[in-house]
């Protein structure tokens, strides 16, 4: 019968198309962004930061760089906790993404000092040698529109002061992108909560071993050359020539990093590669 | 009875164009698969992979096939209702209207002016003018629908008209935003509300314009190229309205493992697995329906296109529940592997049933017979082989970043870098781009054979008397 009617067709195929629309996309409104899965200290995007944001759109970041992190153990260890809704109430719109070109970037804020982010955005190659990323360093020559950023953050209802307003003249968009950057994933305390304590002695294993000190070399021009420099000579980090420190200390500060001072811990990359690097490091003392 | 006249000029413009924009979709996908190798193709400000990606997916989506959608629906309503457009006007409008409105998107998009929501990143006014556009083409299909002379809806009209519905309310609650000035929005939901909304968009954007639509060709088409009827019509019916009612609950598994509420994806994973039935539905019965034809796979390329078309949408609907498994899904998500899963639907489904729709109409369109068969061959070699080096590379490429992003020492640490990982695909990023390029090549060499029909070929007065066009 309906296949003579198309009127009565179009009701049963909405009807139909409606179904699942509603249990599956309108249902979870009642219980997603309320009061269940709010969390304290999530607070919405300062001026600058939203700024930073819309550039980040702007630039279709988003189609290579996701910002979510799944609770998922190999996920976790790489990037940090597994995301929560509520981290999100203040995306609009969300930018968890669907590709991973690059790495994850949710919780990115605070992993890095200010430094790294200009120098990598700057030029990616310079730290990353392989990697693909386009240079962002034009992103330095246009300067903030403060009227613009005013009207974008009350359009969104954001609280925001007029010094913050004040405050945007003289800065550009690299600066904004930065500090957008720096806010990723960081208003849960979650970096405290994940770090470990090593119980037990520390023992070098492999004291003098000429070929844990190659290893490590490379360990280092991987992981940590960007910052402290080819040469350990030092760049954006501290010079590594003259490290007045024991193995053991110095293994701590590997695995923990130094979380207030810019150093991300480098637990993941494991303990076999982590002594290689102390052999490196304690070698060519000057 | 008196001939009806059809409106065939509307048809062959439509055609042009989403030959323009699909030309277009598939140069700008080699272009930013180069730059996937090679930063140094980036040109700041608006030739960065990050702006031209949109306009990739943009143009092949909005360009191609909705201009092929347009194309094909204008021409089978007529038919299939034996009544003329209801506005030839209305359809003028339509055209002129669909290419300011792809133009606008592009220049945009370049500009930067996007929401960042995947296959919908045109800003606020363009959202307004596709609503215009998508409009003018349902009153027009719908008008003519019920003035029909044929009491009987056939399948490609079922289909047809659940694309308009669809489409028309996926788009409108996705599009929903607070302009903040006049290229700039923010989206009116926030966070995982977001997430959840967008992905119920997304997914079903695909079954309502990649494969509610093909499938209308499809069934119409392939009749028309066989010479015998759809095998049952109870499949198709079954398949239909199972296939409209399933696809919307699986918009979360874009999403799984994400802070979207759990049982929101698992009802998106139990109804994906669900799906391979609708799907495979329509694949079986197009099977079915060459029993004692597959002759005609030697005979007619028409018949090729439509058959390894069907194929591969019976190939992509048993990989994409697959993926909907949350465990597979942990493994492969985020991995090169999904794009190689959507070239798959993209390139040898939906391209596929769109070049034999093309092909088929040509000397409908041209009142000429085509100017070479070999030539649409070689473009089906080109389209098939391009799409396979494109879609294997990044499966296997995505296996292997899976892999090694979850490859862990016995001490519980991580294997590899993020970086040591990546550099691993530069490859496979070769040897996509690679495939690109062939199948950009079947493109040229498809429109080539076109242009060629319309200049060149011998008239066929013999089809132009048999529908009883003016």
């Amino acid at each position: 019968m309906w296949e003579k009617k198309p009127v009565l067709f179009m009701i049963l195929a909405t009807v139909t198309i409606l179904a699942g629309t509603i249990v599956t996309m309108v249902l979870p409104f009642v219980w997603v962004n309320t009061d269940a899965d709010r969390i304290e200290g999530v607070t919405p995007y300062t001026p600058l930061q939203q700024e930073g944001r819309d550039i980040y759109i702007r630039e279709g970041c988003n189609n290579c760089h996701t910002q979510t992190v799944r609770p998922l153990v190999s996920e976790v260890l790489r990037y940090g906790d597994y995301s929560k809704s509520g981290e999100f109430v203040y995306d609009r719109p969300f930018l968890w993404g669907s590709k991973r070109t690059g790495p994850d970037l949710a919780r990115l804020g605070g992993k890095y000092p200010d430094a790294w982010h200009y120098k990598h955005m700057d030029s990616p190659r310079s730290m990353v040698p392989k990697t693909n990323m386009p240079d962002y360093k034009w992103l330095r020559e246009n300067q903030l529109d403060a009227a613009k950023i005013k009207n974008n953050i009350e359009a969104l209802g954001f609280p925001y002061t007029e010094d913050q307003i004040l405050a945007l003249e003289g800065k550009n968009e690299m600066d904004a992108m930065v500090a957008y950057l720096q806010k990723l994933g960081s208003d849960i305390p979650w970096r405290k909560a994940a770090e470990t304590t090593i119980v037990g002695e520390l023992t070098n294993p492999f004291p003098d071993d000429a070929e844990a000190i190659a290893a490590g070399k490379s360990v280092y021009s991987s992981n940590c050359a960007a910052c402290h420099g080819d040469q350990r000579e030092g760049v954006i980090g501290p010079g590594l020539k003259d490290l007045e420190m024991d193995d053991a200390d110095l293994y701590q500060i590997l695995h923990n990093g130094i979380p207030d001072g810019g150093m991300p811990g480098f637990s993941n990359l494991g303990s076999t590669k982590l002594w290689q690097l102390v052999n490196f490091l304690q070698t060519e003392k000057e | 009875m008196e001939k009806p006249s059809y409106n065939t000029d509307i048809v062959r413009s439509f055609v042009t164009w989403s030959l323009v924009w699909g030309l277009v979709a598939v140069l700008v996908g080699v272009i930013v698969s180069l730059q996937m190798v090679n930063p140094d193709l980036n040109f700041p400000p608006y030739l960065t992979f990050g702006r031209l990606r949109p306009i990739h997916t943009n143009a092949g989506i909005y360009g191609w096939a909705v201009g092929t959608i347009f194309a094909t629906f204008l021409y089978m309503v007529q038919r299939l209702c034996k009544q003329p457009l209801w506005s030839d006007k209305l359809a003028k409008f339509q055209l002129w209207f669909f290419n300011a409105t792809i133009i606008a998107s592009a220049v945009t998009l370049l500009l930067g002016y996007t929401t960042s929501k995947e296959y919908h990143e045109m800003e606020w006014p363009i959202d307004v003018m596709v609503v215009i556009l998508w409009v003018a083409f349902a009153i027009n299909i719908i008008m003519t629908i019920m003035k029909r002379r044929e009491e009987q809806m056939y399948i490609s009209l079922w289909f047809m008209m659940a694309s308009l519905i669809g489409i028309a309310i996926l788009y409108l609650v996705n599009s929903a935003a607070v302009p903040a000035s006049l290229f700039k929005s923010y989206s009116a939901y926030a966070g995982t509300n977001d997430a959840n909304v967008h992905w119920w968009f997304g997914h079903n954007a695909v079954a309502m314009a990649l494969t509610a639509p093909p499938l209308a060709m499809f069934y119409y088409f392939l009749p028309k190229s066989t010479g015998v009827p759809i095998y049952s019509h109870r499949i198709s019916i079954v398949a239909f309205w199972s296939l409209i009612f399933m696809y919307l609950w699986t918009g979360a598994h874009h999403l799984l493992w994400t802070p979207v509420p759990d049982w929101i994806q698992t009802l998106a994973m139990a109804f994906s697995i669900m799906l391979i039935a609708p799907s495979w539905g329509s694949v079986i019965n197009g099977y079915l329906s060459m029993n004692g034809q597959w002759h005609q796979m030697k005979e007619n390329y028409l018949v090729k296109f439509l058959i390894l078309g069907i194929t591969f949408y019976g190939l992509q609907t048993l990989q994409g529940p697959m993926q909907s498994i949350r465990s597979f899904s942990a493994f492969i998500h985020y991995t090169d592997w999904v794009p190689a899963h959507i070239h798959m639907g993209t390139m040898g489904w939906v391209s596929m049933i769109s070049f034999a729709s093309i092909y088929y109409l040509a000397p409908r369109m041209y009142d000429r017979e085509i100017y070479s068969i070999p030539l649409a061959n070689l473009h089906f070699w080109l389209a098939l082989i391009g799409q396979l080096i494109w879609s294997i590379s990044l499966w296997v490429a995505g296996v292997l970043q899976a892999g090694m992003w979850n490859a862990m020492n016995s001490d519980g640490s991580l294997t590899y870098t993020f970086m040591e990982t990546m550099v691993e695909m530069y490859p496979y990023w070769w040897a996509r781009a690679f495939g690109g390029v062939i199948y950009l090549l079947g493109i040229v060499v498809f429109i080539y054979n076109l242009y060629m029909t319309a200049r060149k070929s011998e008239p066929a007065p013999s089809t132009a008397t048999a529908e009883g066009r003016v």
